[in-house]
């Protein structure tokens, strides 16, 4: 079953450019230059039940804006969107009764009373019964520990308590779609890690749909097997993350730190390898090729130079993205 | 519904939450009551009556008037603003509920907040300073506190309308300032409507403001008697009714153009 389908969803934004100086400010006073600009271009999406998907792109390569359309806060330019078999804008009131949302920036308790006070309104808003809030709810407030943090104001909570907060709120109502926007942003990593573990859990248990945007990839590692990869609001990738990996990994980084220092002209020179200095004592060597290169290399560095350490480093789905973005490499 | 009560108390909390705003805000009004009233003893000098009105019931239409507007009072439309401004607004999208509905049931359990810690008190101690007579009659009380309660949904009406412009201005803050002045001027707070010149007041008969000050004050201290006093209940279910249409077109509107400040 598809939890979300969009057909060629597309949001123009409407801007318009100041002209540079006093005069250009008067100038703008009474004609402006407007520009039209697609934060989301023409983007077809499906997710199943069940999913985890991570969402990743640039800052402004339209993650938020596509989030804001699927849950019915913004309407598309052009496109179709049904979301748990709705349309979010035109049904919205009813639609947003089947999703949570966690936008990381943004806090959606209410400010100066106590957490609990925020839960209760919440239950009343989505009209939980009691049983189905102590049920549910216990679970969700001992799997993030937040139960001693209730009779707070939310304003004298940490950032880490917050958020915790936050996504229990999100889940009062017990959504099957849940859209995450950027969870885990400014979190330590104690804290991340327990988010990570809540979501695991609730999607191992009532089937939840979790679509997530960060710029934090170890997230989307933890989490995500599907990740979807957005760039200047066009999808430019949709599937598997080891696939990415697999496509993405063009051979090998091995770290070498000699004794002491060593020139380029001692290092093998081999095709499809190249060497990259780190400090004067390391190299870092990226070969292009088969396993056995790999081997071949380092016997080779180690026989002429005397060695500290050697290192075989994974590329990292950060580096891939980085380099996806940079080099505008083209998949499918 | 039961979450639109809800809302109320938490409205409620969050007053009682910010305790020194509540008590200073009784100073305040009391301030204010008796500075109107030396001002207006002061007027009246000798006179027995000006435009119908003794100096008793000057003095209970200033108090009144200023104790009607604790209930009537809110900040919801600068709350918008800020919403929108900030972004949040996002997030009350994503509720199931009608956003307007909702902010009119914070100003709600704001405004029974207010008559019930602020009002009271602040009028019993008035009533121990100043010569307010409250001795008005049962009946009185009752078409007051209907009369009231329309002047509470005006006068929030225009506030959701001030607070809907946002979407469309981004920055109202002036706009809302000066409705502020203009409710304070054209509602008959500072100064009965029958005060002004006759021109004025035909403009403001065809204006909303006096449905929020003028009317219930004016039925408190016994200016409207009879027919006036429906005539006067009548024009303010009228405004309650009217205003929905523009909150309604400009509202739809807005969601349409709605964009969410901040990423």
């Amino acid at each position: 079953m598809n939890v979300i389908e969009v057909q060629n969803l597309r949001k123009e934004f409407n801007s318009y450019t100041s002209r540079p100086g006093l005069a250009g400010a008067f100038r703008d006073l009474f004609t402006r230059n407007y520009k039209i600009h697609a934060a989301v271009d023409n983007i077809s999406l499906t997710v199943k039940q069940g999913e985890m998907v991570g969402y990743i792109g640039e800052n402004g390569a339209g993650k938020s804006t596509t989030i804001k359309m699927l849950t019915g806060i913004l309407t598309p330019t052009s496109g179709s969107i049904i979301v748990n078999g709705m349309n979010p804008h035109k049904q919205r009131e009813e639609f947003v009764r089947t999703i949570g949302v966690v936008f990381g920036q943004r806090s959606q308790l209410w400010w100066d009373i106590a957490v609990q006070e925020s839960f209760r309104l919440l239950k009343k808003v989505y009209r939980v019964s009691d049983e189905d809030y102590d049920r549910h709810m216990g679970h969700v407030i001992e799997t993030l520990e937040i139960g001693p943090l209730l009779d707070k104001p939310v304003r004298k909570l940490s950032l880490g308590q917050r958020m915790r907060c936050e996504l229990a709120a999100a889940l009062v109502h017990n959504p099957p779609l849940l859209f995450l926007d950027e969870p885990t942003i400014g979190l330590d990593v104690l804290v991340k890690l327990k988010i990570r573990k809540f979501l695991q859990e609730i999607n191992e248990q009532y089937k939840t749909t979790i679509l997530l945007t960060t710029h934090d990839l170890t997230d989307i590692e933890a989490l995500c097997e599907r990740v979807v990869l957005l760039d200047e609001g066009k999808i430019i990738y949709d599937g598997k993350l080891n696939q990415l990996q697999e496509h993405a990994v063009e051979g090998k980084q091995i770290e070498f730190e000699f004794l002491s220092e060593v020139p380029r002209s001692s290092l093998p020179r081999v095709e499809n390898l190249q060497w990259e200095q780190k400090d004067a004592t390391t190299w870092l060597g990226y070969i292009n090729g088969d396993e056995q290169m790999v081997s071949r290399l380092i016997s080779d560095v180690v026989q002429r130079n005397p060695i500290k350490n050697v290192r075989i480093n994974e590329i990292s789905t950060e580096e891939i993205v980085r380099k996806i973005y940079e080099e505008g490499m083209a998949l499918t | 519904m039961s979450m639109y009560i809800e809302m109320i108390r938490v409205r409620f909390l969050m007053m009682l939450a910010y305790r020194t705003n509540y008590y200073s805000g009784i100073l305040i009004y009391s301030i204010n009551i008796g500075a109107y009233y030396f001002l207006w003893s002061a007027i009246y000098g000798g006179k027995e009556q000006i435009q119908g009105l003794s100096v008793a019931q000057m003095t209970t239409y200033v108090a009144v008037a200023w104790m009607a507007r604790a209930f009537y009072y809110n900040n919801i439309d600068r709350e918008i603003a800020a919403e929108i401004k900030d972004g949040k607004v996002a997030i009350e999208m994503i509720r199931p509920y009608n956003y307007l509905g909702m902010k009119t049931m914070q100003a709600l359990g704001e405004g029974v907040f207010r008559l019930l810690f602020f009002s009271v008190p602040g009028m019993i101690i008035v009533a121990l300073i100043f010569p307010v007579r409250f001795d008005a009659s049962l009946t009185t009380w009752l078409f007051f506190f209907i009369s009231l309660v329309f002047s509470f949904i005006v006068n929030t009406h225009i506030n959701l309308l001030t607070g809907i412009m946002t979407f469309f201005l981004f920055n109202n803050s002036g706009l809302i300032r000066a409705k502020r002045v203009v409710i304070d001027l054209f509602s008959g707070l500072l100064l009965p409507i029958s005060f002004y010149p006759d021109w004025a007041q035909t403009l403001m008969s065809y204006l909303p403001f006096q449905a929020i000050s003028y009317v219930p004050s004016m039925i408190f201290t016994g200016g409207f008697v009879g027919q006036e006093i429906y005539k006067a209940l009548l024009s303010q279910v009228f405004w309650v009714v009217i205003l929905l249409i523009p909150i309604r077109l400009l509202w739809s509107l807005a969601k349409k153009h709605l964009i969410i400040q901040g990423g």
